[in-house]
Parts: C-alpha cells; structure tokens; sequence
C-alpha cells in the first residue's frame, strides 16, 4: 500500500525508463537490479527469500529428514489443495471481492461426488465423473455467490458468509454427517501414481497454476479482471461488463473448489462434511501473504503459490521438528507477519531507489 | 465336464453342506447359551414400573461419536415401555442448551440426561433443576459442582491413553524391541480430553521406561488427520507404535500411511469405530482403544433407575452410585467380535 506502484502500472505492461523516471520521487538512475525488483517478479523476490530462509531454517534443524526427496513430495501434495483454491481466491480478490465459502463449497462437493448414486454412475462408467461431478457442484455454489454479489447487491463478504454456512449444512444433510469412503480404488491410485517420482496431484496443482497465470497475465479476462477489481466505475466506462465478470470470478472459484474437493478426495479417500474447516481463511491469508491486494486491482499468481508453500513448508519444518502444536501456532504467526513484511520492504526499496 | 467331475462336485456340495449344517447348528447352540447367560444376570429392574420422563439434551451430531451417542440412546429408551423420551435438538452453543434445560424443568419431567456441550457454562442450569427436585444424569463432560448432578457417568480419557501406553508397553516387550521409536497422534491439542489421554499414554510409557517420541496434533478431521499424519511419516522414517487418539481421524491417518506406503509400525486407535474395527479384523489395524459411545444410553438407564427408586441390581448397595468411570479397554483381533456392537459408523 506504501508501495510507489499504482494498480493501474500494475496492470499495464511494465513502463519505460522515461516514465518510469517521472512517477518515480527521486529522478535518479535506476540499476537494472531496481527495474528488475520493481517487476511484478521482482515484487515476489522477497517471498522466495521468505521461503528460502524457512528451506534453510528446515535443512540446519532437520537436515537430512528436510532434504529428502520424499519429504518434498510430501509438501507439494500437502499444498496442493490449498493451492488450488489460492489460486482461484487470488482472481476473485483481484476482482475487489472475497469468498468466505471456499471451506464449505469443498466439503459439499467432497460430499455430493462420493453420494451412492455419483459412484455408482462412476462405477458404470468411469471415475472421472467424480471429479466432474465436483467441480459442476463446485461451479454451481460460485454462481449463486456470483450471482447474489453482482446482481443481489449482496457485500461479497455476507453472500459468501452465507454460503459458508448453508454449503457445510447440506453437506452435512447429504452425507448424514458420516464419512463416505471413495469405493473407487482406481481413483486414489490414479492420483497417487508417480511420474517422474511426483504424483499425479502435484501436476494438477501446477497445471491449475499454470492456467491461472495465463489467465490473468495473458488474456484479456486478466486484464478485465485487474480493471474491474482496480476501478469498478471506470471499468464499467471502458465498457466492461462488470456484474456479468464479477459472477464468472465467482464460478472460477467455485470450480477450483471443486479440482481441490476432487484432490482432497484422492488424498483421504473419503467424502465429508468437515472437510475444508477454516480452509477460508488459509488460502486468504495465502492471497494476501502472496501479495495480492485485499482491495482488489492487483495480485499475482506466483505470489499465491509462494505464499502457500510458505505456509505447507513450515507445518512440515515444525512437525519434523516435534515442535508442541501451540508454539507452532506462535511461530507461525510471527513468520506470517515477517513475510509479509520483508515482501513490502523488498517492494519499497524497489520503488524509491 | 466328465461325469466323474460331476461327481466330485457333488460329493463337495454335500460335505459343504454338512459342514455348514453343523456350523448353522453350533451358532444356533451359541446363542441359546449366550440368550441363557443373559437372563440369569438379568433383574427384575428391566419390568416395566411407573412411567418416566425423561429429557435428552447432547451437542449436535457433528461427528460419528456424537451420533452414535444421540442414537443408541433413543434406541435404549425404545427398549423400554416406561420411558416417555424428550430429545432436544442437538446444539453446539450452550445458551441454547440452557433453555432447553429450562424447558424441560419447566414442563416437569422426571429426570434430565445432559451431555453439555461445555460443563461450566451448564452446571448453573443443572443445579436449578435439582433444585426442582428433578434427577440430572451428568454424561462425558463433566459439571464443575456436585450439586448439579445426582449421578455422573463418563468414560475415561485418562484411561484411554493408559490403555494405549500399557497396551504398547506389551508390544514392546512381546517383540523385544529396544530403543522403540513412539509417534502420537493427538485430537484438538489445546482441549483437556486431549491432555488426559496424552498424560495417560506418557504415564503408561513411563511403566516400562519409555517416552513418545514425536508428537503431532491433528484436528479430528479425516483432512487434518492426513496432513499430519504425512508429515510425521517424514519426521519419523522408521516407527515402531503409532497411537492415534481418535478413529474419526484416523480415517485420514491410515490413507497417509497407504499414500507413504509405510506399516512397519503398530498401528492404534482410540474410540472404536466400525471402520478401525473393519481394519483390525484385516490385519490393517493392530488395536483400537474404547471410548464408549453408549454413555448416554447408561445414562438413560440410570436416570430410569433412580426415577423408579430403583438400585444398580449387581451390587450389594441400594442406591444408584453418584460417579461411574466406564472403562478404556483395548480392542484386538481377539476380542473384536466381543465389541463390535459397540462400534460407531465415524
């Protein structure tokens, strides 16, 4: 927020040097290492230092337990749920919203693609229906919070508290608050599978990445996207139709909530009411740690993804060193609010040297 | 098929049914034994007396323990014709508890059977009703006056973790294990149940000289089971006994272990679902420690009992006692079938 960086540079391709010079205060030569800080990558530098010292504080504590490649592994797919539905938070944050429901949508999804009647069509089938049938629930609860926000006139923040609850109430209606376990046992070996030593969830994950950062930063969804979080009336001027983007952000989620239930399913091998508790509030501390605006106009999606490492690398660092659950809560803390202060530092020297 | 074949097939077909006409009549045999058994331990406390009302107020059914509790103690209350049963909505939030302890004491019944979804928050309201005069039944979680109930039935969290740490003592010994590496998986770290059954366990290890070596603590979320349980996997390459507190989570606990690929370890659980009971008759699953999830269903007979001025008929003393512990005992492949019907779908 101190940084020199307007939403709107942000959202144009990175200026010349000459007006670089005349939005900067101090008119003074710029090394390339500034230009390069004051990127939208370089604005990440400070979070690969922030995970890099969390790898390093991982390697001198635990060493070789850290090191292993098994332990990376773990860590990705640890990550990978949170992950995907950071990645769809940071496009609706960036749009001027939030989803307090992501938690919800994931456990009803979860439940509703592991009901008899889903896998018995799976069975008759094929287990991919459970994935799509996740990801149609999952799209179904982002278009009523879409749809409630853009055209109800509802604050995101109560249509979605909404959702929060009534989602995690008919899952729990549906699944009669039991667990119900995926009879399927090609769908978790599927998604276990190794390639290249790494599982099948982990390339999800980075394909849902991958999709989301030529999303934003490469079409003009994107760049209606930033507008519309950044400034909705001139938004609206420019001729973008805002409500109708705002519900298509919403569904967006909605479907990463579903890849993510579909993820979590493969995880646990189950289906349940009380997956996803307080997942909300994660990928949103994720969005933010990663350096997306919470007013919306600006975020990356290699912010996102660095924020949510950050997070799964630590909980595994504290657990390999049986560290007692509440001075983990302590340290996370602290280390939340130190990334995200050296992630602003890096930012502002960026802008005034 | 020759007919010789043939024939084979069908001397196969009548020894099979032979032997399972024998079988057929040794179960048969079993039952009437087990039917006899019951009825010379049975009293006369089982007639049907004057007719009580008794009011039921538990947490709401979130989890499969919590259900389990609610519905066998609308089954037991079935059982008996005497028993007029006024359940409460099922609630997390103790205001709304209170009124409807307020409710009941207000519309006269008998007895209250309370699992409070906090014992502090509802000892107040319970004092009121024994006040009244009406016989308050304390399940699990206890109230922090005496005056507030007339009997208290829980189980026993402390016992728990002694049955698991005195359960893998055993193991250790049996195995002849030296320097064992112990891994526990707790609940919601920060509850006293959780410190119970951890104090437990770690008091138990002490018996033989031994201490946990890793400890994590999940969320009894089949997810956050799996998260932990995958990380402490890596902080731990070679493990010999794993104590998971809870079978609700275990359920992700045991897919971490399926996902690493990892069972070198004994694996134990706590509470006793059907599911790890499933794993334990497998071989999957070396044992489950019991949590009862039939306290209520006691405690519906209890509060029959003492409405009906009626005693605990095995024992020599007239009166219902003021305090029951129901004991943590430990479920193996031996003694499964013995407890499956106390299990819970988690």
């Amino acid at each position: 927020m101190t940084e020199k960086t307007t939403p709107a540079t942000a959202a144009t391709p990175p200026p010349d040097e000459h007006q670089r010079m005349e939005v900067g205060a101090e008119a003074g030569p710029r090394s390339r290492v500034a230009r390069i800080m004051a990127s939208p990558a370089g604005r990440n530098l400070g979070l690969v230092v922030a995970l890099a010292l969390v790898c390093v504080i991982g390697v001198i504590t635990a060493g070789d337990l850290f090191a292993d490649v098994d332990n990376v592994v773990t860590i990705l797919r640890l990550a990978v749920v949170l992950g995907i539905v950071s990645v769809g938070m940071t496009f609706v944050i960036i749009g001027g919203g939030i989803d307090l429901s992501v938690g919800s949508i994931v456990a009803l999804a979860s439940v509703w693609a592991t009901t008899v009647a889903t896998q018995q069509m799976a069975a008759d089938f094929h287990w991919t229906i459970i994935v799509f049938t996740a990801m149609a629930v999952g799209a179904g609860c982002g278009l009523v919070n879409g749809v409630l926000v853009a055209y109800g006139r509802i604050a995101p923040f109560i249509a979605t508290l909404a959702m929060f609850a009534a989602a995690r109430g008919l899952a729990e209606i549906i699944s009669d608050k039991r667990n119900q376990l995926v009879d399927d046992p090609g769908y978790v070996d599927f998604f276990a599978r190794e390639l290249l030593g790494i599982p099948m969830l982990v390339y999800v994950f980075a394909l849902v990445a991958a999709i989301g950062w030529v999303l934003l930063n490469r079409t003009t969804f994107g760049r209606r996207t930033i507008a519309v979080g950044g400034n909705e009336e001139a938004a609206r001027l420019a001729g973008i139709k805002v409500q109708r983007h705002t519900v298509y952000l919403y569904v967006l989620l909605g479907v990463a909530c579903g890849i993510a239930a579909a993820m979590l399913l493969a995880r646990t091998g189950t289906g349940t009411a009380q997956h996803g508790v307080l997942l909300e509030l994660d990928a949103i501390a994720a969005v933010v740690i990663g350096g997306t605006l919470l007013t919306g106009g600006r975020g990356t999606i290699v912010g996102t993804v660095l924020g949510v490492l950050i997070f799964t690398t630590l909980s595994n660092v504290f657990t390999l060193n049986n560290l007692d659950t509440s001075d983990q809560n302590v340290a996370k803390g602290v280390i939340i609010v130190a990334a995200v202060l050296l992630q602003q530092a890096v930012a502002k020297r960026a802008g005034s040297t | 098929m020759s007919p010789i074949k043939n024939k084979s097939l069908l001397t196969k077909v009548a020894v099979l049914a032979a032997v399972g006409g024998m079988l057929f009549a040794c179960t048969s045999n079993e039952s009437d034994d087990s039917g006899g058994g019951e009825q010379s331990a049975v009293s006369n406390n089982d007639e049907t007396g004057e007719t009580v009302t008794i009011g039921f107020s538990g947490p709401e059914a979130d989890h499969g323990w919590l259900a389990a509790i609610n519905d066998s103690a609308e089954e037991e209350a079935a059982e008996y014709e005497d028993i007029d049963l006024q359940v409460a909505e099922g609630t997390n939030d103790p205001n709304l508890q209170i009124s409807q302890i307020e409710t009941f004491i207000n519309d006269g019944v008998d007895a209250i059977v309370l699992l409070p979804t906090d014992g502090d928050a509802l000892t107040n309201v319970a004092t009121r009703a024994m006040e009244a005069g009406i016989i308050v039944v304390n399940v699990d979680r206890e109230f922090s006056s005496p005056f507030a109930a007339r009997t208290t039935i829980l189980g026993d969290n402390y016992g728990m973790g002694v049955s698991a740490g005195t359960y893998a003592c055993g193991l250790i010994e049996e195995e002849g294990i030296s320097d064992p590496v112990i891994a526990e998986i707790q609940g919601i770290a920060s509850l006293p149940l959780t410190q119970d059954r951890s104090q437990g366990f770690a008091d138990a290890l002490q018996g033989c000289g031994e201490t946990v070596d890793n400890q994590v603590s999940a969320e009894f979320t089949v997810e956050s089971g799996e998260e932990v349980a995958s990380n402490l996997l890596q902080a731990a390459p070679e493990i010999d006994v794993i104590w998971n507190h809870d079978d609700d989570q275990g359920v992700g606990v045991k897919q971490a272990f399926d996902n690493a690929g990892r069972d070198e370890f004994a694996f134990i659980g706590g509470a006793g679902s059907c599911q790890a009971m499933d794993l334990i008759e497998q071989g999957e699953m070396e044992a489950t420690v019991l949590y009862p999830p039939t306290q209520a269903a006691d405690g519906i007979k209890l509060a029959r009992l003492l409405a009906q001025d009626k005693g605990l008929s095995d024992l020599v003393q007239v009166e219902v006692p003021t305090r029951i512990v129901l004991n943590a005992p430990v479920v193996t492949e031996n003694n499964v079938e013995e407890y499956r019907p106390l299990c819970f779908e988690s």
